[in-house]
């Protein structure tokens, strides 16, 4: 799996999600697809209603084999929110997930441009442009496995780093409390009664 | 707390800070400084008879300072643990001659005035932080003479005389007679929900807690006058409507209105309260023998220091910024570090234990594994360009580099230690350094595509992914208007940033371009991002030497955050771009051509 990239020249497929009108009231991502379909490299371009749906991701499967596409670009929300869900997906259609770029045409295009339709939907088409680009020179990557070390340290020793590291500790990790002052309970331990039940806090 | 106490899977580290911690997810190191205790633990019964022979006598803050304790004490009855602790700032000492009567005392002979402090390093896989908030100071709004008349109270003094275990074992008394007060008038909203006067924010608990308070002075005292001052009951909680209802119905009254100002009958020393009734638009004076202020939460003064150690970000009102509001409201936007309680806003019990084990869960979901995939996102080093020359390990955060000049040893990195920042990439001088995934091919070709067309109308922005990209997200989620002209390149971080990016965008066109990252001091990758600034303040006076406008080139710290200032900043600069003519950027464009700046890390 994921092999065919590096050998062969991009052949780049571009997905504009619309996210129902989060994106498309504002951006004409049909002329974005159309434009994003005359660039270098790219062999296919789409505008979807939800690229990150089930439908939309399947699409994208399909298209990785109909035609034998090597790199994707989304054009959708921030990587910051979906770039795992779009790796994921390109894993699951056999492309190496780093294979994988987004232009972040909602929370730093429409929804921000929401009054000049017209100039977000320009904007749009040069971070595609941009990404596009980017892909072409992308390369595949092998993630680096680390082992996990299976303790904790509970920063903190009121009730919520108490409840924390009790919860661990039941699990079978090992905690470490620091608590800077001579006792743990913080302020709760202060308290009497507590609301709404009137249980006492200790 | 005593199963905290006892866990043979739980280590108590009390009276302890941190003072470092290095490493990554699943890999931190953690050094701490454990201050001593001068009390064996494992040793001490508590039978507290040190405490009874010991002559110094300090204000208790446990109880608010409303009862003394002794410079050797138990913190409280149930502390965890239970041991007693030397006060070493108030203690005499040791010296038989001045005291140590403490040590004559103990049996168990457990006290240890040779005990040092101690400095403990562990690994750990994840990090929880649960460092909680602290009561607001009501000290300087004045207007309620808190600390001027001794009757004024603040909610955490209230609870701790209305407490058995208190300093009057459970009576509410006046501090200035020792009376039990007749009448007692809460004051809602102290330190909170004010632009100009403490916090703007609400603090969540104080609602709830005066309503709590209201009943059991009811139930104590049933003859008891108890008036409630507030601008909004916020009683949004599963069951707290009906301990609001209960509350009324035992006689509570809920006056809408805060005091303008209290004054002190000297004689009786009564306060008087002075409030417009917004219910009943009528001025009106109220006398309570007893007034207590009901006070907000706001982040440990300390806040800070964790911060900068951990690169964690923190929202406007000073609380830690979680990874997303709605899906991720316990991760940390680092990796393999989660917020649990008041650390990350001011919340309740319930909340604060369903947080931490939301916390806890998070961790474990974690470390199930036993191993986790980190991004390939580290530096490689091109040994056939490489001169040895050793600037790339003097300016690495993590010191991942190795390299010998002397003996023209190419640089290696050694990959598990490198966190992918650039800094040494945009650092060597020939080339020799490529990021994974972040090669400067793949830059200058979005830099290339972002100025093919109409580059006049543009502002170039780098943006580093921690805080400046994540704070034009957060504009975005907040539907922040501004110019549609920017155009966003992100990097790991500011320090990726070569100068020779920044020449090529302006030798293609680019009127105006921004570097932005992280706050100094809140860089993700220890301080990559003070050479971020090096290197801007290097290009300014090449600008100045080549005459060309500095301010073309803007260098901006916003944090995650910050939406409203990334809108700000990206206004200004759009402003900036308007004032650039196409004269101007074709004179630029001849200049850099002369120069020729724009091949390698020119310096």
């Amino acid at each position: 799996m994921a092999k065919k990239a590096m050998s062969d020249s991009p052949r780049i497929g571009v997905y504009v999600c619309k996210c129902g009108s989060n994106i498309g009231a504002t951006v004409d991502c049909a002329a974005v697809a159309e434009y994003a379909s005359t660039l270098p490299d790219v062999v296919h371009a789409v505008y979807q209603s939800y690229t990150c749906s089930e439908p939309g991701q399947e699409q994208i499967k399909k298209d990785i084999k109909e035609f034998n596409l090597n790199r994707i670009v989304v054009a959708s929300c921030s990587p910051r929110l979906h770039e795992p869900t779009f790796r994921n997906c390109l894993k699951e259609g056999g492309l190496n997930p780093y294979l994988l770029e987004m232009a972040n045409i909602r929370e730093q295009c429409s929804w921000v441009h929401a009054l000049e339709p017209e100039a977000a939907t320009k904007k749009a088409k040069d971070l595609v442009r941009a990404a596009v680009a980017r892909t072409s020179r992308l390369e595949e990557k092998t993630e680096l496995e680390v082992p996990v070390n299976q303790s904790t340290l509970v920063i903190g020793g009121g009730v919520a780093g108490i409840q924390a590291a009790l919860d661990l500790a039941d699990a079978g990790h090992k905690v470490i409390i620091v608590e800077k002052n001579p006792s743990i309970g913080g302020i709760m331990a202060q308290l009497d009664k507590t609301y709404p039940t009137m249980d006492c806090s200790i | 707390m005593a199963d905290a106490g006892r866990h043979p899977n739980i280590t108590l580290l009390t009276m302890s800070e941190i003072k470092e911690i290095t490493g990554f997810v699943g890999n931190f190191r953690v050094r701490v400084l454990k201050r001593a205790r001068y009390v064996i633990e494992k040793e001490c019964t508590a039978c507290g008879e040190c405490a009874k022979v010991c002559p110094v006598v300090v204000p208790d803050e446990f109880n608010m300072g409303l009862s003394t304790r002794r410079a050797i004490y138990s913190p409280f009855p149930q502390a965890v643990p239970a041991a007693y602790v030397v006060d070493i700032n108030h203690c005499l000492g040791h010296n038989p001659i001045i005291c140590g009567r403490c040590l004559e005392v103990c049996q168990r002979r457990c006290i240890d005035f040779s005990m040092n402090d101690e400095e403990l390093t562990f690994e750990v896989g994840t990090i929880i932080v649960a460092t909680g908030a602290q009561p607001i100071d009501p000290t300087h709004l004045d207007e309620y003479g808190y600390g001027r008349f001794e009757n004024v109270l603040t909610s955490m003094e209230l609870e701790r005389l209305i407490n058995a275990g208190g300093p009057t074992k459970g009576e509410v008394i006046r501090l200035s007679d020792h009376k039990r007060p007749q009448s007692v008038a809460f004051i809602q909203c102290v330190g909170s929900r004010s632009t100009h006067r403490g916090h703007p924010y609400c603090s969540n608990i104080c609602c709830m807690n005066t309503i709590k308070s209201a009943i059991m002075l009811k139930e104590h005292y049933p003859e008891m006058e108890v008036k409630v001052f507030y601008i909004d009951i916020r009683a949004f909680g599963k069951g707290f409507e009906d301990l609001f209802r209960r509350s009324k119905a035992l006689g509570v009254r809920y006056i809408r209105g805060l005091p303008g100002s209290i004054h002190e009958n000297a004689e009786t020393k009564d306060l008087i309260l002075t409030v417009e009734n917004t219910a009943t638009n009528a001025l009106e004076k109220h006398v309570a023998e007893l007034v207590v202020l009901s006070i907000g939460l706001e982040p440990p003064e300390d806040i800070k220091v964790l911060q900068e150690m951990l690169a964690l970000q923190r929202n406007a009102d000073g609380f830690y910024l979680e990874a997303h509001p709605k899906l991720q409201p316990v991760d940390s936007a680092s990796r393999g570090i989660f917020f649990a309680g008041c650390a990350e806003g001011p919340k309740d019990i319930k909340d604060s234990v369903t947080q931490a084990s939301a916390a806890a869960a998070r961790a474990m979901r974690l470390m199930a594994p036993g191993v986790i995939k980190v991004e390939a996102l580290t530096a490689i080093v091109d040994e056939s360009k490489c001169t040895a020359c050793g600037l790339c390990a003097r300016v690495c955060p993590y010191r991942a580099i190795v390299v010998d000049p002397k003996t023209k040893m190419p640089a290696k990195v050694t990959q598990a230690a490198c966190a992918g920042c650039g800094n040494c990439a945009a650092e060597c001088p020939q080339d020799a350094i490529e990021m994974s995934h972040f090669t400067d091919e793949q830059i200058e070709s979005q830099i290339d595509a972002i100025l093919a067309e109409d580059p006049m109308e543009k502002v170039l922005v780098f943006a580093c992914n921690w805080c400046s990209y994540a704070g034009a997200d957060y504009a975005g989620v907040s539907r922040l208007i501004y110019p549609a002209t920017n155009r966003l390149i992100r990097t790991m971080c500011s320090a990726r940033v070569s100068e020779k990016f920044v020449w090529r965008a302006f030798a293609r066109g680019a009127p105006v371009v921004l570097v932005s990252g992280c706050h100094i001091g809140d860089c993700h990758y220890i301080n990559a991002n003070h050479w971020t600034k090096r290197r801007v303040e290097r290009m300014w006076k090449k600008m100045e030497r080549l005459g060309l406008r500095r301010e073309r080139l803007g260098l901006e710290w916003v944090s995650a955050a910050e939406g409203m200032r990334f809108q700000q900043i990206m206004t200004e600069m759009e402003r900036i771009r308007s004032t650039v003519t196409p004269e101007e950027v074709r004179r630029t464009m001849e200049i850099l051509a002369q120069e020729k700046v724009t091949g390698g890390n020119q310096k």
